[in-house]
């Protein structure tokens, strides 16, 4: 009998431990762009919710959908860009968002939903985390010193006239290495539809193709993440870049107080608007964990917390009021309507088109 | 009776491992890769298609040879092939040139000194490849060591632009790949007979002679098997291209890349596998021509 309890009271302590243990051991893990949130805010969620949070970052689009179409990346919360989710919601990808245990949702700007859900319909798998531009970033002093004291700053002949960019060349420019988004701001700049559909658009010796092509010369070199370095450190002195990123130089620079100033334009002609989404892949492990993560950075004070660090605007309404003056006044991050009017967003393109534009691409740096 | 075959396991036994390797890891991946790339790209997970469906009691086989008939329709498939083997050619020549008289003289040096310049060579294997990468990112930058020096001692008056350049891709396989060579050639090296030399020397032969007509000849296996060591992963080098190269360098460990992320077109990007494996596997079929030429000589 006595042995009886003794074999009852293990089993019972194996049990409670059993279950400390799986406490202990919620964890989510999260697969987010380099340099995209702020400093405390996992440790932030971590205290609040005991949910551990395993944190890993990638710098292009293309990276994420190569692990995201093998399947089970490990992942439970990922962050493609829309034009990038949609497609991959086409291939299957995603878990449904279950709403019941996203409470902040509501607090996502509703306009901004609505143009969401033409590539997320009914918004049932993403959620917007930040949204930025890709325009110009540049190096006011070392620019005017290659192009003289009058180069007009507020249009992309900065870059895209050929002159000017050879001249460029001398201090150091870099593009950034997602065709999608070159290839359209050089469509736009022509007077094209940057989400043209027409393949001659793209082949042979197509306007945009044959201007790039130009440029490519004086291009010192196609990345995604390491202009914000060089253009901080004085490396290159004009980017064609993600304008957070650009903003994140501007204050690296003036942190490291090396004389250098860095400046973000949306050019006047009008430029690419992209928002980056959360999802969560259907091989998710963590499902409920995930959730809770999405959930709290919904909220007002800790999406204006990221915003405050990473520079990028959010489309959570109530934030704006902790957001630091500094940026909610700065116009190349928060545009005024009148140039948010010109802003032009990415469509899902047919296979065919991404073949011909990759190609393009591969042309422009290559010269093959 | 019982004792032969005991002896037989134990003979199977001892084989059955690298057997089981290759298997594992190169013929299951191989078939693998085959396989998809007689599929076709879908919007998918994964991004292809089936290439066995069964259904109604019938097993239909769908294999595309689009993949492969694509490849020749574009001459930049064939242009990356060509330079691929061109850097990796070139890098094994270099590679050669320096790790020769680095493993010649290594293997001429005595015990405690000679174990200690193996262990230099290395070394530097022992920290992260990728992290020996973005030094030399730190080296050759604008502001970099070589640059900051170059200016300090008035030589130039601009920066010289180093890193994206082709010379540096040369670089960078160089010294990732040098221990590659130099270490089979040490290994061939230090097992020379010096009497032989000796008797060269005994016979009239100057020292050059005698390199050319004797220590040359007598150390081309460990020539070939360096060779084979650099020239094979440099083909389809990504990384030090990526990191170090510009745009503008062609290699087919990009186009991959190219055909895997930005296309998503897996079903092409592994026909491009494929083939820059059978292209791999000429230089390897005749390096295993002349070892078991070599072997039957020897017996």
């Amino acid at each position: 009998m006595k042995s009886k309890q003794t074999t009852l009271a293990v089993f019972a302590l194996a049990g409670l431990l059993a279950s400390t243990n799986a406490l202990a051991e919620k964890v989510v893990k999260v697969y987010n762009w380099s340099d995209y949130i702020g400093a405390d805010v996992i440790e932030k969620f971590e205290a609040e919710t005991g949910i551990k949070v395993t944190y890993d970052v990638f710098d292009s689009n293309e990276v994420l959908e190569g692990k995201l179409l093998a399947g089970r990346t490990g992942y439970d919360v990922v962050v493609p860009t829309i034009d990038f989710m949609s497609r991959q919601i086409q291939a299957g990808v995603f878990l449904p968002l279950d709403k019941s245990k996203l409470s902040n949702f509501s607090g996502l700007d509703a306009s901004f939903m609505e143009n969401l859900s033409k590539l997320d319909p009914g918004n049932k798998y993403g959620i917007p985390y930040m949204w930025g531009t890709t325009g110009i970033g540049f190096n006011e002093a070392k620019v005017k010193e290659v192009l003289g004291e009058d180069v007009p700053l507020d249009s992309w002949d900065l870059i895209f006239k050929k002159e000017n960019l050879e001249k460029l060349s001398k201090c150091g420019v870099a593009f950034l290495d997602a065709p999608t988004e070159v290839y359209a701001a050089a469509l736009h700049y022509l007077g094209k539809d940057p989400n043209s559909e027409d393949i001659k658009d793209y082949q042979g010796s197509a306007p945009a193709k044959e201007l790039l092509k130009s440029l490519a010369p004086s291009v010192t070199y196609f990345h995604s993440s390491k202009y914000i370095d060089d253009l901080a450190g004085g490396e290159i002195c004009v980017s064609l870049g993600w304008s957070g990123d650009i903003a994140q130089a501007q204050a690296d620079a003036a942190e490291a107080d090396n004389g250098i100033e860095i400046s973000y334009i949306i050019p006047k002609e009008g430029a690419l608007l992209w928002v980056d989404m959360f999802g969560i892949p259907k091989d998710a492990e963590n499902v409920e964990e995930a959730h809770a993560f999405l959930n709290f950075l919904m909220k007002p004070e800790i999406a204006a917390e990221n915003t405050n660090e990473i520079w990028y605007p959010n489309p959570v309404t109530a934030s704006l009021e902790f957001v630091d003056e500094e940026i909610k006044s700065d116009e190349s991050i928060y545009p005024p309507a009148d140039v948010k009017a010109k802003l032009y967003t990415a469509t899902v393109k047919p296979a065919k088109i991404d073949r011909v534009l990759n190609r393009a691409w591969t042309e422009i740096k290559t010269g093959q | 009776m019982k004792d032969f075959q005991w002896r037989r396991f134990k003979k199977w036994w001892l084989i059955f491992p690298p057997y089981a390797w290759l298997i594992l890891f190169f013929a299951v991946p191989f078939l693998i890769i085959l396989k998809i790339s007689f599929s076709e790209a879908a919007i998918a997970q994964p991004p292809y298609t089936a290439i066995f469906e069964y259904a109604n009691e019938k097993l239909v086989i769908n294999l595309n040879f689009g993949n492969y008939l694509w490849l020749f329709t574009d001459t930049l498939y064939l242009n990356a092939y060509l330079s691929s083997l061109k850097i990796a050619a070139i890098s094994t020549t270099l590679c050669l040139a320096i790790g020769y008289p680095i493993a010649y003289g290594i293997a001429r040096m005595q015990g405690s000194i000679q174990n200690l310049c193996l262990m230099l060579i290395i070394l530097p294997s022992w920290t992260s490849f990728l992290i020996r990468i973005y030094a030399w990112m730190g080296i050759l930058r604008n502001n970099g060591i070589i640059n900051n020096v170059l200016i300090s001692l008035g030589f130039v008056d601009e920066p010289i632009r180093l890193l994206n350049t082709e010379f540096a891709v040369y670089i960078g396989i160089v010294y990732t790949y040098l221990p590659f060579m130099v270490l089979p050639l040490y290994a061939n090296l230090v097992k020379l007979d010096s009497r032989l030399l000796e008797a060269s020397a005994d016979l009239g032969a100057g020292p050059i002679r005698s390199f050319f007509s004797i220590t040359l000849p007598l150390s081309r296996g460990g020539i070939i098997a360096g060779s084979m060591l650099v020239f094979i992963p440099a083909v389809g080098e990504f990384v030090i291209p990526e990191l170090l190269g510009g745009a503008e360098i062609l290699m087919i460990g990009k186009v991959l890349w190219g055909e895997f992320f930005g296309n998503r077109d897996w079903p092409v990007a592994s026909a491009v596998a494929t083939i820059m494996l059978l292209l791999l596997l000429i230089p390897i079929a005749l390096f295993h021509r002349y070892q078991f030429r070599e072997l039957e000589e020897k017996s």
